[in-house]
C-alpha cells in the first residue's frame, strides 16, 4: 500500500445500531419498559435502504460489529483513528424526552461496545436537537470522555441550523472544543427539498447537496461564527465539488445585501474557509483528473478537506479513498494534519 | 449591487456587442393595468377575495427585498409607475445603450402563477399573455413574450400553450421554480409535451411560492438566504427533471433555467452521474447518464453571474458546462442587473463570447 494513503484519520465511519434491543441495557427502567411495552419500532432512517448499492460496499458487511469494522476498514487503510458517526433515527423522533433518553443510550452503547473495544475509535455525540437544553446536557455528560470528539446534528431539521434556537448547542460545543458535525439526510420534518418530496432514493441523495447549501448559508448568515469564533463545523458526506460555486453566489449577494446581516464583516467565502471543513467522501468528482486540480484551486485552501471512507457507504472501491493524482503533501494534510487541526481532542488523546 | 447607469453612447454603436437579453421583467404601470385583458367576473373575484398564494401576505413577498421592488434605484420611469413599466424608458435606459437585439419578457408578480384559485390563475395567465402582446411585443419588434401558464393546473396550462402555439410573438413557456411538487413529476408532463409540440422551450425562472420552506431544514431568516437558495431550488428541479426521465420521454423538450446562476451546474451533473451510475437500477427509464440529457436539452441564463475571487475560476466552469449552454440575461430592471459590457471576465474566443451573448439564444428561440 502507498504509505501516503495509510495511517490516516478517518473522520466518517458509520457503526449501525443492530436493533433497538441492543440499546435496552443503556436505557433507564422507565424507557426500557416503554420500548418493550409500546413495541417501539426500529429507528433506522429512510436514507440508506439496506440493500441499495449506495448503502454498503459489496465487500463491507460489518457496520454492526467492531471486529468487522477493524478488519474491513481500519486495518486495510492503516487507520490510526476513526470517528464513529452513528446515524440512528434519534433526531427524527417527535417526542423530545424519548429522543434525549435514546441519545444517551446510543452514546453509552458506542462508548461501551465500540470505543472500549478498539483504541483506534472515537465518536460523535448523538444529541436530541428537538430540545437544545437536553442536547446541551448530553454534550456536558459525554464531554467528560475525551473519546467523544464532536457533536452530531442532522443537516436538515425543523429549523435551519443557524437559527438562534440552536445556539446553546454551539456554545456548549465550543466550550468543550468539540466541532459540530452535520450529517446528510433530513429528519423529514419538512420535505427534503424546496419543492416537495422526491420520487427516488437516488434523487433524495443527490439532493443532499442543495440541502447542505441551505444549511451552510444559514450558519453563515445568522452569524453563528461571529458569535462563536472558536466554533468549527464539519460537513459529513456532503459532497465537495458544489462548494466553490455556492460560495461565489453567497459572497456576491453578501456584497449587495450585507446591510441585512451586518455581523458579517468579511466575505462569506473567508468565513467558511476558516470555520468549515468537509469530509472528502463522497467528493463528486468528474472523470477528468485535471478538473480535480481546478476544484482544489477554486476551494482556495488546502485546510478544508478531511479524510473519510464514509464506511460502509459505497463511493469507491479498494483503498482509493483519495482522488487519483493527488499530491503527496496534500494527501498528508487531508489524511492527518487537517483532522488533527479540526479535532483538538484527537491531539489530546493520541500519542 | 446598486448599478450606476453609464452615460449613454460612450461606445460607438457599431462597435458594441449585440446581445440577446433572455430575462427582462415588464411591469404593469398601474395596479389595474391588466383590467382591459381580464373578463369582468375575474376582476370582481380578485377585488372581492384577493389573489391568495401559498404565502401569508395579501400582496408582496415573504422576505423584504433590499430595495423597493427589488429594482435598480435608477430604473424608476420619469413619467411614474414602477420600474419596468415604461417601454420608452426601458428602450432609452436598457435596450438601446446595451445593444439589445432581442429581449425575452418574463412577467413576474400577480400573473396567476402560484394562485391557489386555479380558475383565477388561468384567467390571469391568459390576460398577462394578451397584455404582453398588446403593450410590449406589439410596440417594439425586439421583444418576445413568454407564455405564462398556471402550472399547478396542467390542463389549463396546456390549453394556454395551444392557444399561443404558432404565434411568433411568444418565445417560450414560462414556469417558476417554487412549485407544489418537483417539476419532473408526471403531473407536469402534459405541459412539456404541449411546449415541445408547439416548438417552444420551457423557461423555468427562479421564485414563486410552492408552500414548501426554502430549505430542507425549514424557513431561513433573511432575504440573502432566499436569494442564495434559489440556486439550490433550481438544482432540485433539474435533478427531478433528469431523474424522472422527462428528457428521455420527450426528446424535443428544451429547458432554460432562468435567474438561478449556472456555476453550480457542472458539479451537480458530476454528482448526478456518479450516484445515478451506482443506483441506476432505480431509474431504468434513463438509458444514458443524466448529464448527457442535460448537455443536449438544458440551457442556463447567466444572471446573476457568479463572481469568484479569481476570474479564471468562472472560465473553468463555463468551459466545463460549455459556452453553447449559456444564454446572456440582465434581469432588467432588478437590482442585481448584470451589465453586458462588464459582467463576463475576459476569456473565451470571440465566437464563444458571441455565442453566449447572442447566437445561442438566437438559435434556441429562433430569433433573427
Amino acid at each position: 500500500m502507498d504509505d501516503l494513503r495509510s495511517g490516516g484519520i478517518d473522520c466518517d465511519i458509520h457503526p449501525a445500531v443492530p436493533a433497538l434491543a441492543a440499546l435496552l441495557p443503556y436505557l433507564d427502567a422507565h424507557w426500557r419498559e416503554a420500548v418493550v411495552q409500546r413495541g417501539l419500532d426500529e429507528l433506522r432512517t429512510v436514507d440508506f435502504p439496506p440493500s441499495a448499492p449506495l448503502s454498503a460496499r459489496p465487500d463491507w458487511h460489518g457496520a454492526s460489529s467492531v471486529a468487522a469494522v477493524g478488519a474491513e476498514v481500519l486495518d486495510p487503510f492503516g487507520t490510526q483513528i476513526a470517528i464513529c458517526n452513528c446515524l440512528y433515527g434519534v433526531p427524527m423522533l417527535f417526542t423530545e424526552d424519548m429522543a434525549a433518553a435514546l441519545a444517551r443510550a446510543v452514546n453509552d452503547w458506542i462508548a461501551r461496545e465500540w470505543l472500549d473495544q478498539d483504541p483506534r475509535l472515537r465518536a460523535g455525540i448523538v444529541v436530541s436537537p428537538q430540545n437544545p437544553e437536553f442536547a446541551v446536557d448530553e454534550i456536558e455528560r459525554c464531554a467528560a470522555d475525551p473519546r467523544f470528539v464532536q457533536v452530531l446534528l442532522p443537516v436538515a431539521d425543523e429549523l435551519p441550523p443557524g437559527r438562534r434556537a440552536h445556539w446553546p448547542i454551539y456554545a456548549a460545543a465550543a466550550r468543550h472544543r468539540l466541532p459540530v458535525a452535520f450529517h446528510g439526510g433530513t429528519t423529514s420534518k419538512h420535505a427534503p427539498s424546496a419543492v416537495g418530496w422526491p420520487s427516488f432514493v437516488t434523487e433524495e441523495y443527490v439532493g443532499r447537496a442543495p440541502a447542505f447549501q441551505g444549511a451552510l448559508t444559514s450558519l453563515v448568515c445568522e452569524g453563528v461564527f461571529a458569535r462563536f469564533p472558536d466554533l468549527r463545523v464539519v460537513l459529513l458526506g456532503s459532497g465537495v465539488t458544489w462548494l466553490p460555486a455556492h460560495l461565489w453566489r453567497l459572497t456576491k449577494f453578501w456584497r449587495g445585501l450585507r446591510m441585512e446581516v451586518p455581523w458579517l464583516d468579511r466575505p462569506p467565502a473567508e468565513i467558511v474557509r476558516e470555520h468549515v471543513r468537509l469530509t472528502a467522501q463522497p467528493f463528486d468528482l468528474p472523470a477528468d483528473p485535471a478538473q480535480f486540480g481546478a476544484i482544489l484551486d477554486q476551494l482556495g485552501s488546502d485546510a478544508l478537506l478531511l479524510f473519510a471512507t464514509d464506511y460502509p457507504h459505497w463511493h469507491f472501491d479498494g483503498t482509493d479513498a483519495l482522488p487519483a493524482g493527488i499530491a503527496p503533501a496534500l494527501a498528508r494534510r487531508i489524511m492527518v494534519d487537517n483532522p488533527r487541526a479540526t479535532y483538538p481532542r484527537l491531539t489530546e488523546t493520541v500519542s | 449591487m446598486n448599478v450606476t447607469v453609464r452615460p449613454l453612447a460612450t461606445t460607438p454603436a457599431a462597435s458594441r456587442l449585440s446581445v440577446i437579453d433572455c430575462d427582462i421583467h415588464p411591469a404593469r404601470s398601474t395596479p389595474d393595468a391588466l383590467a382591459p385583458y381580464l373578463e369582468q367576473r375575474w376582476q370582481d373575484l380578485a377585488a372581492t377575495f384577493g389573489t391568495p398564494r401559498r404565502l401569508g401576505y395579501q400582496e408582496g413577498v415573504a422576505y423584504p427585498k433590499g430595495q423597493p421592488n427589488a429594482a435598480r434605484r435608477d430604473a424608476w420611469p420619469p413619467e411614474g409607475g414602477p420600474p419596468g413599466s415604461s417601454l420608452p424608458f426601458m428602450q432609452a435606459q436598457h435596450l438601446e445603450p446595451n445593444g439589445v437585439a432581442f429581449g425575452i419578457l418574463n412577467p413576474l408578480g400577480a400573473t396567476g402563477q402560484g394562485f391557489r384559485n386555479l380558475d383565477l390563475a388561468a384567467a390571469y395567465a391568459r390576460a398577462v399573455n394578451d397584455w404582453q402582446i398588446a403593450e410590449w411585443v406589439g410596440r417594439d419588434a425586439r421583444l418576445r413574450a413568454s407564455v405564462v401558464v398556471s402550472y399547478e393546473d396542467p390542463p389549463a396550462a396546456v390549453a394556454e400553450i395551444e392557444r399561443r402555439a404558432g404565434d411568433r410573438a411568444f418565445a417560450q413557456v414560462l414556469l417558476l421554480t417554487r412549485t407544489a411538487e418537483p417539476l419532473g413529476q408526471r403531473r407536469y408532463w402534459p405541459i412539456y409535451e404541449a411546449a415541445a409540440a408547439a416548438g417552444l422551450p420551457v423557461g423555468i425562472h427562479a421564485f414563486g411560492y410552492g408552500g414548501w420552506p426554502m430549505t430542507a431544514g425549514g424557513w431561513p431568516s433573511y432575504y440573502i438566504e432566499e436569494m442564495t437558495g434559489h440556486a439550490a431550488c433550481a438544482q432540485t428541479q433539474l435533478i427531478s427533471l433528469l431523474l424522472e426521465g422527462v428528457f428521455a420521454r420527450i426528446p424535443a423538450l428544451r429547458v432554460v433555467m432562468i435567474e438561478a446562476g449556472f456555476a453550480w451546474a457542472p458539479a451537480l451533473l458530476w454528482r448526478l452521474d456518479r450516484h445515478w451510475a451506482r443506483m441506476r437500477a432505480e431509474t431504468p427509464h434513463l438509458t444514458r447518464p443524466p448529464s448527457h440529457y442535460a448537455r443536449e436539452s438544458v440551457w442556463w441564463t447567466t444572471q446573476p453571474m457568479e463572481e469568484p475571487e479569481r476570474h479564471r475560476h468562472l472560465l473553468d466552469v463555463i468551459n466545463w458546462l460549455g459556452w453553447d449552454r449559456l444564454l446572456f440575461a440582465t434581469d432588467y430592471p432588478h437590482w442585481d442587473f448584470d451589465d453586458p459590457a462588464a459582467v463576463l471576465p475576459s476569456g473565451g474566443t470571440d465566437a464563444e463570447r458571441r455565442a453566449l451573448f447572442h447566437d445561442n439564444a438566437a438559435a434556441l428561440y429562433g430569433l433573427a
